[in-house]
C-alpha cells in the first residue's frame, strides 16, 4: 500500500473566510489524506516552511480577498525555489474570471470556483497522483 | 383557552386527527408524497398541514400580541413599511475613499437611500496600507481607510444629516466610530442628528467571519467603551450591529444564527451592566443584521422569533425597563452564500425571493445581493438589478402595505415559536457553559457552525439538498452575463502615497501625546474612545492607533477547528 497523500491547505493573507477551507480540510482528511490546515493570516514565508517542513505533496489555498493573483505568484515562486519535490498546488475561492489563466500561468494547476463538489477536487489530486 | 372558546376558535371543519385518517390517508394510498420526510434548512421537521391545534399552546396577547408592542413578534413598529419603507442599503466598498464615493452616488442616483460601507482587509485588521502584510490586499474587498481624511474623502457632498451610513468593521471599529464622529461634527451635524450604525461586533469575528485583532476580552471591552461613549455623544448612532449574517454565511443553520448572535448581543448589554451603566442606556441603541437564506418560511419565522425573544431576554433577563431596550431592529442582507457561479441570471430569482422574506419578517433595512457576486465586486448593472428588486417589491407587489401579513398564519406561528424554543435553549447552553468568551476560546461555538457546514456540504454531494445550476439542472459553463469589474491598478500606490504625506506633515507631538493617552486608557480601565478621538484629530492612523493596543491587549491567536 503506497503512503497517504499529505496535503497542506492554507489561507494566505489577511482574509478570514474559511468556510471552504475547512470543508476541503475535512475532505481530504475523510478520503484518507493527511491534512495539515494551516489556519487563517498565512504569508507565504509561512506556507512554503509548513509545505517543506511538512514534506507535503500538495497545496490547497483558499483565496477570497481578492489578492489570488499576488498569492499565487509568490507562493509558487517560492516553491519552486524551495521544496525538494514538485509540490501540486491547486486553488479555490472567488476568483474573476480573467484572473484564472493569470494565476495557472504562475503555476497553480487547477481553480475551483464556488459550488464544485469536493470529490472533483479529490479526483484531481488523485488524478495528478497516479501520473506522477 | 378553556374548552368552550378552543371550540369556538376552531373550523367548522372536522378536526386534524380525523381529516389525516380518512381524507389524507385516502391519497396518499393513491399518490405517496414525493419524499419521506421534509424538514426546514435547519432541519426542523415540516408536517404536511397546520391547523389549529398547532397554535393551541402558544398565548395571542402576550406571545404575538400587536405591532409596534411587546413582545414586538409583529413589528418593531405600529405602521411599519405603510408610514416608511425599509431602506434601500447596498454595501458598498473597494479602492480608495474616492473610489467608494463614486460608487456611493451612482447607488444614490438609482434610489438606494442609505448607505454602507466595506472596509478593505489591512482596515479591518488594523494594519495601514504600506505595512508589509498591508500592500497585496489595499482596496481589494473593500475601501482602504487610514486617516480620518480618507473618511472625510468618503463621505464627500454626502448630506449626513440626511443620509444614515453603516460601516461594516468589527476589530477596529472604534476608530472609525471616531473617525465617523469627527467628520459629522465638521459638517455641523448635530450630535442628536447623527445617525447610522457601526457593526461593531467582535464575537462572530471569534465564530465565524474571523476579522480580530485582540483577545475576546479586551475586544468586548472596547465595544463597550464605544457603547458608552455613543450614548453620551451620539444618543441616535447605533455603535452595534450584532450579526448573524456572518455566522450563517460560515456554514451555521437559522436556530444557530438566532442562538449565537442573541447570546452576543446579550454578552455586550451585560458586560455594560456590570460597568455600572444601565441596561437602558446602552440596549436602546444595539440593533442587530440578518443573513436571509434560502428556506422562505423559516426566514421570515426566524426574524418574528428574534423580535420575540430579545423582547423577553432584555426585559425579564436583564430587567430593562424602556420600551426602546426591548425592540430588536435589523438590517438584513440576502444570503451571499446561496449565489451560484453557475446560471448566474439565476442569483436574481434567489435574491428575490429571499428579499420579500426579509420584508415580510419585517427587516428595517436591507441589502440585494447582486448576481456576479460569486465572481467579483458586482459591477454596476449587477447591482442596479439588486436595488431594482427591492423597488419593485415596495411599488408594484403590495407587500409592504400591511403589516405582518402572515401573522396568524398556523405554520408560520408554529415555525416562530418552534425557533424561538431552539433557540433559547442554545442560548441557555452557552451561558451554563460561561458565556460567549468562554465558548469561544474552547471552540465551542465555531465546531458548532462547522460541523452544520460539513452537514450541508454532505446533503448537496448526496442530493438530498439541491441546488440548480449546482447540482441539479447542470448546463455547461456559458458566457458569463456581466461585466468584469476591474479596480484601479495604481489604487495601493495612491493610498500609501496620501497617507506617507499626512504622516510627515502632522504636528508630532500632539500625535505622539494622544496615543500615549490611549494607551493610559487602555492600562487603567478609563474608557479609550475620548483619547482615540483626540488621536484621530492628530491625524494619527488606524495602524498606529490599533498597535497601541496590540502593546497592551496582546494578538489573539484562536484555536483551530474544522
Amino acid at each position: 500500500m503506497s503512503k497517504p497523500l499529505r496535503v497542506v491547505v492554507a489561507k494566505p493573507g489577511l482574509d478570514g473566510h474559511d468556510r471552504g477551507a475547512k470543508i476541503i480540510a475535512r475532505a481530504f482528511r475523510d478520503a484518507g489524506m493527511e491534512v495539515i490546515y494551516t489556519g487563517i493570516f498565512q504569508t507565504t514565508e509561512m506556507i512554503v516552511r509548513t509545505v517543506v517542513e511538512e514534506d507535503a505533496d500538495v497545496l490547497g489555498l483558499s483565496i477570497l480577498s481578492g489578492a489570488h493573483l499576488h498569492f499565487a505568484e509568490e507562493i509558487c515562486k517560492a516553491l519552486r525555489e524551495q521544496a525538494a519535490k514538485e509540490v501540486l498546488v491547486v486553488m479555490g475561492g472567488i476568483l474573476p474570471p480573467p484572473d484564472i489563466p493569470k494565476v495557472k500561468e504562475s503555476g497553480v494547476a487547477e481553480v475551483f470556483g464556488p459550488g464544485t463538489p469536493t470529490t472533483t477536487i479529490i479526483d484531481f489530486v488523485r488524478k495528478w497522483h497516479a501520473a506522477q | 383557552m378553556d374548552k368552550a372558546s378552543k371550540a369556538a376558535a376552531a373550523p367548522a371543519s372536522p378536526d386534524q386527527e380525523t381529516w389525516k385518517n380518512s381524507t389524507l390517508a385516502g391519497s396518499l394510498k393513491k399518490m405517496p408524497t414525493r419524499q419521506e420526510q421534509f424538514t426546514t434548512l435547519s432541519g426542523l421537521p415540516i408536517k404536511e398541514l397546520y391547523s389549529a391545534e398547532d397554535v393551541e399552546h402558544i398565548d395571542v396577547p402576550s406571545q404575538i400580541g400587536f405591532p409596534g408592542e411587546y413582545p414586538y413578534t409583529r413589528g418593531v413598529h405600529p405602521t411599519m413599511y405603510r408610514a416608511r419603507p425599509w431602506t434601500i442599503r447596498q454595501v458598498a466598498g473597494f479602492g480608495t475613499a474616492e473610489d467608494t464615493n463614486g460608487r456611493y452616488k451612482y447607488l444614490l442616483a438609482h434610489g438606494e437611500t442609505g448607505l454602507s460601507t466595506d472596509f478593505d482587509l489591512p482596515t479591518l485588521l488594523g494594519y495601514d496600507s504600506d505595512h508589509r502584510i498591508a500592500v497585496p490586499e489595499i482596496g481589494k474587498i473593500g475601501v482602504a481607510v487610514d486617516t480620518v481624511d480618507d473618511v472625510r474623502l468618503l463621505m464627500k457632498d454626502i448630506p449626513l444629516d440626511e443620509v444614515s451610513t453603516s460601516y461594516t468593521i468589527n476589530a477596529s471599529a472604534f476608530v472609525l466610530i471616531g473617525m465617523y464622529e469627527v467628520v459629522c461634527k465638521e459638517q455641523n451635524v448635530p450630535d442628536n442628528k447623527i445617525t447610522g450604525t457601526c457593526q461593531n461586533d467582535i464575537l462572530k469575528e471569534y465564530t465565524a467571519q474571523n476579522e480580530y485583532i485582540y483577545p475576546p476580552a479586551p475586544a468586548v471591552r472596547l465595544v463597550v467603551d464605544t457603547m458608552e461613549y455613543a450614548a453620551k455623544t451620539m444618543p441616535r448612532y447605533n455603535p452595534i450591529s450584532v450579526s448573524g449574517y456572518h455566522i450563517r454565511e460560515a456554514g451555521s443553520n437559522a436556530v444557530q444564527e438566532l442562538a449565537f448572535t442573541l447570546a452576543g448581543a446579550h454578552c455586550y448589554v451585560t458586560e455594560a451592566v456590570k460597568r455600572g451603566l444601565s441596561a437602558d442606556f446602552v440596549a436602546p441603541r444595539v440593533s442587530f443584521f440578518w443573513d436571509i437564506h434560502n428556506d422562505f418560511f423559516e426566514e421570515i419565522c426566524k426574524l418574528r422569533a428574534a423580535r420575540r425573544l430579545w423582547g423577553r431576554m432584555m426585559r425579564d433577563w436583564v430587567g430593562a425597563k424602556d420600551p426602546r431596550s426591548w425592540t430588536m431592529r435589523a438590517h438584513s442582507q440576502t444570503a451571499g452564500v446561496s449565489l451560484t457561479a453557475q446560471q448566474p441570471d439565476n442569483n436574481i430569482a434567489r435574491t428575490a425571493v429571499q428579499a420579500l422574506a426579509a420584508i415580510l419578517g419585517g427587516t428595517q433595512s436591507l441589502h440585494t445581493n447582486s448576481k456576479d457576486e460569486a465572481f467579483q465586486i458586482p459591477s454596476e448593472g449587477a447591482i442596479k438589478i439588486a436595488v431594482r428588486t427591492q423597488q419593485i417589491l415596495m411599488l408594484e407587489n403590495r407587500v409592504a402595505d400591511v403589516v405582518d401579513p402572515l401573522g396568524g398564519s398556523y405554520y408560520v406561528e408554529s415555525l416562530t415559536t418552534r425557533l424561538e424554543e431552539e433557540a433559547e435553549a442554545l442560548i441557555k447552553q452557552v451561558l451554563d457553559r460561561g458565556g460567549m468568551v468562554q465558548s469561544i476560546e474552547d471552540g465551542f461555538i465555531q465546531r458548532q457552525i462547522a460541523d452544520a457546514s460539513a452537514d450541508y456540504q454532505r446533503a448537496l454531494e448526496r442530493h438530498t439538498e439541491y441546488i440548480v445550476g449546482m447540482n441539479i439542472h447542470v448546463e455547461p459553463a456559458g458566457e458569463l452575463p456581466f461585466e468584469a469589474f476591474t479596480l484601479d491598478p495604481g489604487l495601493g500606490e495612491r493610498q500609501i502615497s496620501r497617507t506617507q504625506g499626512i504622516r510627515r506633515s502632522r504636528v508630532q507631538a500632539e500625535h505622539a501625546s494622544a496615543l500615549k493617552e490611549i494607551e493610559a486608557a487602555a492600562r487603567g480601565n478609563i474608557n479609550t474612545m475620548p483619547a482615540v478621538v483626540r488621536a484621530i484629530k492628530a491625524q494619527a492612523t488606524v495602524g498606529e492607533i490599533c498597535d497601541v493596543l496590540r502593546g497592551v491587549f496582546g494578538e489573539y491567536r484562536a484555536p483551530l477547528v474544522y
